[in-house]
């Protein structure tokens, strides 16, 4: 043994936890706390909105259209009022839950679908990379927009009762229909690249089924190219959803979200009005730096080769 | 296979026995049609046998198929044909269910300690990691302490068992790889040119390793490497392979002292001479030409195409691995004939 063992390093001080480690990494960085602030910010906004405003957005007063926000945060209008007369920040703030619900489930469902798929068709080949790849040239050439309208006469019938389900529901199908592929391609390029390396052969030499293999040596490192681009893809997510505003498959009125705000704000930013655009947009491009910041500190600090 | 061999090896049953092991993998063409135009002939009827506590080195150029004949070897790629037996067990023919139970018997150590350990996992779990798949190994409770043990046994502080692979050295990381492979207690290690990715020094570290593990466990293994010097050290029986087949099988003196086949003397010629005095007073032979493709060996003697003794008869028909009249040892070659190229004289 005398030659052979090494040198007996420092004792290794017990070891923390990834977790708390990367905890520990996050709070020591200035951007990562303003971009947890904003998102606490954003959170709260959605999860009770009556600490933000004590107006009902869908109570409109048209003779009250189109007050600036010349009293700043202050006042009957802290934000103005839009178009119909409806006050603006409450209108903002109730917009923030459907759209905060509608991102974060579409992200997680495409994101699910998009791995498994992925995965399954790096990992296997075959018929069944050949068969979900195909599936998924299908669904990159489609138009979106003539998706949804086939999607829309599904929902037609159903009408909005209100909830958040029925609310956010048909935009949330709609765009997780259209939006695993991107995941499905960057999970499946690199499970391709991963599975012939040596770690996953020694794996299979020690007898592991293909479960283990896909989800313990695979999968963690497939997932990195997937993360960064998460935190874009919610923006694009809000976006696209105040497209299908137009169609009618958007967050269902009298319920209304930033992208739909965005949509509507654009009529009137040219007239003057732009703090009926510029407030969502900033609010938007607050949350999405907010995700990218986060998800990109997040990644640095689990990996175990930049600890 | 050798008479002489044999009887000294009559008696126990090999732990490990290849034979007429065959792999050829299709070369296919076509997007949606595919049609099979050739086949690589990685391997091409491969007899080995090896014997509990013994090491029988694999030495050859690269793209001979020794890598190749590695997988076969630990069931990681089912033979196109011939058998493969494990402790007496076939496994060339096992279902991917039914193989696992092998696996316990039969590990692979890597060539490259870099891409062989899972980033993202630490050291405990790598090491670790047979349990959790074999489950009824080791019970739940005394698993930590098992990975310190192997730990230990390879030469590393059982503390590490919360690092990265990236915090360890090349040799270090083999060490994890060796302490791996061995968690399952396996009768043979299989190991795929374990030391030519490290540096020199640490080289000879790895070596020693394994011949004390192999002193302390009993393991046999299937040492594969390009090194003659390394193979020299630590095999007691050499087999040298070319385009997918064996040309000369005996023991380390008979290979390195007493080469028969014209390709085993022209590697054996090709190794440096550490005396610089001697430097030069060597014969060298020098081979003309690449390695044919295995897609298209040559006909008869895979070798004739670079051999400077082939002739009309090397092309027709394919010499066996025979001792011959006057051999000592078995040799694939019409013309074995001993010639001294390891010595090098003033």
């Amino acid at each position: 043994m005398s030659e052979l063992t090494a040198p007996k390093a420092q004792p290794d001080a017990p070891q923390a936890s990834l977790w708390k480690d990367a905890f520990r990494t996050m709070a020591r960085r200035p951007d990562v706390i303003f971009a947890t602030l904003i998102l606490l910010f954003v959170f709260t906004m959605a999860a009770f909105p009556t600490l933000f405003t004590d107006k009902d957005p869908t109570y409109c007063i048209g003779r009250d259209a189109r007050q600036r926000p010349d009293t700043w945060f202050a006042g009957e209008h802290p934000l103005g009022t839009d178009g119909f007369g409806c006050d603006f920040a409450a209108t903002v703030v109730h917009g923030t839950r459907p759209t905060i619900v509608l991102a974060l489930t579409v992200m997680i469902l495409a994101v699910i679908i998009g791995l498994v798929l992925g995965i399954l068709a790096g990992y296997y080949g075959g018929w069944l990379d050949a068969l979900i790849s195909r599936a998924l040239d299908v669904f990159i050439v489609l138009p979106m927009l003539l998706g949804a309208i086939l999607l829309l006469s599904l929902f037609r019938n159903g009408g909005s009762s209100g909830g958040l389900l029925s609310t956010v529901g048909p935009p949330v199908i709609a765009l997780t229909v259209f939006g695993w592929m991107e995941f499905c391609r960057y999970t499946r390029a690199a499970t391709i690249e991963t599975k012939n390396l040596d770690y996953v052969t020694a794996a299979k030499c020690l007898g592991a089924k293909d479960r283990r293999i896909m989800f313990r040596h695979i999968l963690p490192n497939a997932i990195v190219p997937v993360t960064a681009v998460i935190p874009t893809t919610i923006g694009g997510i809000i976006v696209t959803e105040s497209a299908l505003a137009v169609l009618g498959i958007g967050v269902q009125p009298p319920a209304t979200s930033w992208g739909v705000l965005l949509a509507k704000g654009t009529e009137w930013a040219g007239g003057g009005y732009i703090y009926l655009f510029g407030i969502p947009l900033l609010l938007l491009i607050g949350t999405v730096f907010a995700f990218a910041t986060f998800g990109d500190a997040l990644r640095d600090a689990l990996d175990p080769k930049l600890r | 296979m050798n008479a002489e061999l044999g009887q000294a090896e009559a008696g126990p049953e090999p732990v490990l026995e290849a034979t007429g092991a065959v792999k050829h993998y299709p070369v296919q063409r076509g997007i949606v049609i595919k049609r099979t135009v050739g086949h690589v002939q990685a391997v091409d009827g491969v007899d080995l046998k090896l014997y509990a506590g013994k090491t029988l080195g694999v030495v050859g150029e690269s793209g001979c198929g020794k890598s190749t004949l590695a997988k076969l070897l630990v069931g990681l790629e089912p033979p196109t044909s011939g058998s493969i037996k494990v402790l007496g067990k076939e496994i060339g023919n096992l279902s991917a269910r039914r193989i696992r139970s092998v696996r316990r018997d039969v590990q692979l150590v890597f060539q490259d300690p870099y891409t062989s350990l899972n980033p993202r996992m630490t050291v405990g779990d790598i090491v670790g990691e047979p349990f959790e798949i074999h489950t009824d190994v080791v019970p739940r409770a005394k698993r930590p302490a098992a990975v310190k043990e192997l730990l230990d046994m390879v030469g590393l502080s059982p503390d590490h068992v919360n690092r990265y692979p990236h915090q360890f050295s090349g040799g270090q990381r083999q060490r994890i790889g060796i302490a791996r492979a061995l968690a399952l207690r396996p009768q043979v290690l299989v190991c795929d040119e374990p030391v030519s990715a490290l540096d020199v020094s640490i080289q000879g570290q790895v070596i020693n390793l394994l011949e004390r593990l192999q002193d302390e466990l009993g393991l046999a293994y299937v040492f594969i490497a390009h090194d003659l010097s390394v193979v020299r050290h630590i095999a007691d029986e050499v087999a040298v392979m070319y385009l997918g087949k064996v040309v000369e099988y005996g023991t380390g003196a008979e290979i390195y002292d007493h080469p028969r086949h014209p390709y085993t003397q022209a590697l054996l010629s090709a190794v440096p001479v550490p005396d610089p005095e001697l430097r030069g007073h060597r014969e060298e032979i020098v081979l003309q030409g690449d390695v044919p493709s295995p897609i298209n060996p040559p006909s008869g003697c895979r070798f004739r195409t670079r051999c400077w003794k082939a002739t009309e008869k090397c092309a027709d028909e394919v010499p066996g691995l025979d001792v011959g009249d006057h051999g000592t040892h078995p040799t694939a070659c019409f013309y074995a004939e001993e010639r001294d190229v390891t010595h090098a004289v003033k």
